[in-house]
């Protein structure tokens, strides 16, 4: 889970890494009093999970309270890279910036170990460094059991040659910055600019914080930073059925079993699009091992109630799963569904293989819905989904 | 010969008593494995019955490769509580810990692969977030079906479990030697490259199928390995062409981010490296048919 300027910006400050004063607001009207409390003047600046905010005019500097309710209103609502602005946050005005520093934590995939990486040329894109000038980016792996100590802090700052006036600082906040990594479970937490200002203070001036989902479990505290507010509804619906989906653009309906075949199944379905209209699938949904009717219930209630979806591909491989639970799954979804009033016109397209899957198809031949077809074969299926979503 | 797993392996389970772990224990034990123990602290010194066969329970690894020389584990303890487990599986020095569990966080599994290598990486762990792996008609450790093939001469290895049994089920009638399901974490421990590395040096394998998927770089590094090091034919299968960038699709470790980790560039990557790439798993088994026959 990626977080807002402002959320990253709480975090940090928790966990002692020095930032300025601010405050989130969703109202022009709010800035005001806001930027009063801030000493009357403020720095404006857009609430949006994507970069080049500053070029896109989504930052301006507000001189006095009312031109503090000015900014705000020009910026609340504005679109950046499609992401339109719901919260600004108005932070305290930075001393001039003397320097602009790089530094992150993050996970390191390929060596199966956390990287920490600093640079002093920070402030602009830091992949662009990293592909310009690669030597100015010091990348030092770090033991997730050892963690960074002084010393390792100090590595870190010898290896990006930070000045030696400031090394002290840095050190201190490369420290308490992996303590907000840990404590907060974070898969990134990156600090650009890290700025040295005018009167020598070491600021965390913006930052990015990405969040382990996984960690839940240990932060009830998590479940309130999620953008709500941003989610797809159909996306928010299947959450709170605790189901795995994410709305994509397409017309086809997919449920299947187990990430990988799911995947899998929006690739067979796009390429067999191609000869049907350039049909694309219209989400991902995996629906896991168990595959009760319930479950299947809440995954095609979902579906259905997409209204770019034409029709639905129900691609089942029985390896836990038995085929014939997924098959009375669908019988008694569609009763559910019918029984709830809601009426159920689109195609759906089934392929069940494996564990009993003769079993399975026959509950579905027998059953003999009207909008229920089925296909042996996963290429097959796939095809005659997207023919009947073209057709539509 | 196989990978990994034999039926000499002598296996036991961590959080045998909950309820995934008997259902699957069950599983295990009706496909031959040589189950010697499960083990809970809290129920050490009991048994469990299962259809007739009484497993021991025993206090914890160590204790239980010491009365049984168990050398593989499979764990199914809650995510929650299986960094623990794991740590505690590496220090008892057992061969092989298979991770079963979904959903540890992702400081967990950096915080016991590190471990493991302070310890001088005496386990190999595969997962977490994984299948397991089976030698069929010898030993099975996890959760993939047995019934749906027998023993040949086919490797498998993949990231993701169902795939796994989909392309067990399109070569069913030429079985394989062992199929390995790495799992999807952003964090896991035996690679594509363990497994492939394995699998060259395997005499009953003699042709190796690989499944990889967005995400990271696995399936570029093995590409540079097969390249290398492997003189086997190799046919590989890439899912998620269609996959947004910056969704994570349903496996952790299954996103696109930025111009990295796209289905497109690992398969280029394979290619490259001289291995048959399909566009769909059907696609890769007749391609992995072809190879056998050529």
């Amino acid at each position: 889970m990626d977080l807002f300027e402002y959320q990253a910006r709480d975090l940090f400050a928790k966990h002692g890494v020095p930032v300025l004063a601010g405050e989130v607001i969703d109202t022009p009207e709010a800035a005001r009093e806001v930027t009063e409390r801030l000493g009357g003047r403020s720095v404006v600046k857009a609430q949006v999970k994507t970069g080049g905010r500053g070029k896109a005019g989504g930052v301006k500097l507000a001189a006095d309270p009312d031109d503090a309710v000015e900014k705000a209103g020009q910026i609340l609502g504005m679109d950046i890279k499609g992401h339109t602005v719901h919260k600004v946050m108005l932070a305290e005005t930075a001393p001039d910036i003397a320097e602009e520093y790089y530094v992150s934590y993050l996970l390191d995939r390929t060596n199966r170990t956390f990287l920490a990486m600093a640079s002093v040329e920070g402030g602009m894109d830091i992949e662009e460094v990293a592909a310009t000038k690669p030597e100015a980016l010091a990348k030092i792996p770090v033991d997730a059991n050892v963690g960074v100590t002084a010393e390792k802090a100090r590595e870190i700052v010898a290896a990006a040659k930070f000045p030696a006036e400031v090394a002290d600082e840095v050190a201190e906040v490369l420290q308490t910055l992996w303590k907000t990594f840990v404590a907060e479970d974070a898969l990134l937490v990156e600090v650009n600019p890290l700025a040295k200002v005018a009167d020598g203070r070491i600021i965390a001036l913006d930052g990015k914080v990405s969040l382990d989902e996984n960690a839940e479990f240990r932060h009830a505290d998590h479940a309130e930073l999620e953008d709500k507010a941003a989610a797809n509804p159909l996306e928010a619906a299947a959450k709170a059925k605790n189901l795995n989906y994410v709305k994509l653009d397409g017309e086809v309906g997919i449920i299947g079993n187990g990430a990988g075949l799911v995947m899998s199944t929006l690739d067979v379905v796009a390429y067999a699009g191609e000869a049907h209209a350039d049909v694309k699938p219209a989400n991902f949904l995996d629906i896991g091992g168990g595959a009760s009717a319930e479950v299947m219930a809440n995954g095609l209630e979902i579906i259905l109630g997409d209204p770019d979806v034409k029709s639905v591909f129900v691609n089942v491989f029985g390896g836990i799963t038995a085929c014939d639970a997924v098959a009375n799954g669908i019988v008694q979804a569609l009763d559910l569904l019918k029984s709830k009033g809601e009426e159920v016109s689109k195609p759906l397209v089934v392929r069940l293989d494996g564990n009993n899957a003769e079993l399975g198809r026959q509950i579905l031949t027998d059953a003999n819905h009207p909008l229920v077809q089925q296909v042996d074969t996963m290429d097959g299926a796939a095809d005659r989904a997207a023919e009947l979503a073209a057709a539509k | 010969m196989a990978i990994f797993l034999t039926k000499e392996s002598k296996v036991i389970v961590q959080g045998m008593t909950g309820s995934e772990g008997q259902k699957h224990t069950r599983r295990m034990l009706a496909s031959g494995t040589n189950i010697v123990g499960g083990v809970n602290p809290r129920k050490a010194g009991t048994s469990v019955d299962f259809d007739g066969t009484e497993v021991p329970v025993f206090g914890s690894v160590a204790e239980a490769i010491e009365k049984t020389g168990a050398d593989v584990t499979v764990i199914f303890v809650p995510p929650k509580f299986a960094k623990d487990a794991v740590v505690e599986a590496i220090d008892a020095e057992i061969g092989l810990a298979v991770v079963i569990t979904e959903g540890i966080a992702v400081h967990d599994t950096a915080a016991f692969w590190a471990h493991a290598q302070t310890r001088g990486n005496k386990t190999r762990i595969v997962g977490p977030n994984c299948p397991g792996l089976i030698t069929p008609g010898e030993s099975n450790a996890g959760i993939i079906p047995a019934d749906i093939t027998t023993s040949g001469r086919i490797g498998l290895v993949s990231k993701s479990g169902t795939l796994t049994y989909q392309m067990m089920y399109e070569l069913r009638d030429l079985g394989f030697s062992t199929c390995v399901g790495i799992g999807g974490d952003p964090i896991i421990g035996t690679t594509h490259i363990d497994a492939l590395a394995a699998f060259e040096a395997d005499p009953d394998t003699d042709l190796i199928v690989m499944i990889g998927e967005i995400g990271g770089d696995a399936e570029e590094r093995a590409a540079d390995f097969i390249k290398a090091n492997v003189t086997k034919p190799v046919v590989g299968y890439v899912a998620g062409f269609t996959a947004p960038e910056g969704k994570t699709m349903g496996h952790a470790g299954a996103i696109v981010s930025g111009s990295s980790g796209t289905a497109q560039a690992k398969k280029e990557a394979l290619e490259a490296a001289g291995v048959k790439v399909g566009k769909t798993p059907s696609e890769t088994a007749r391609l992995a048919r072809a190879a056998l026959d050529g």
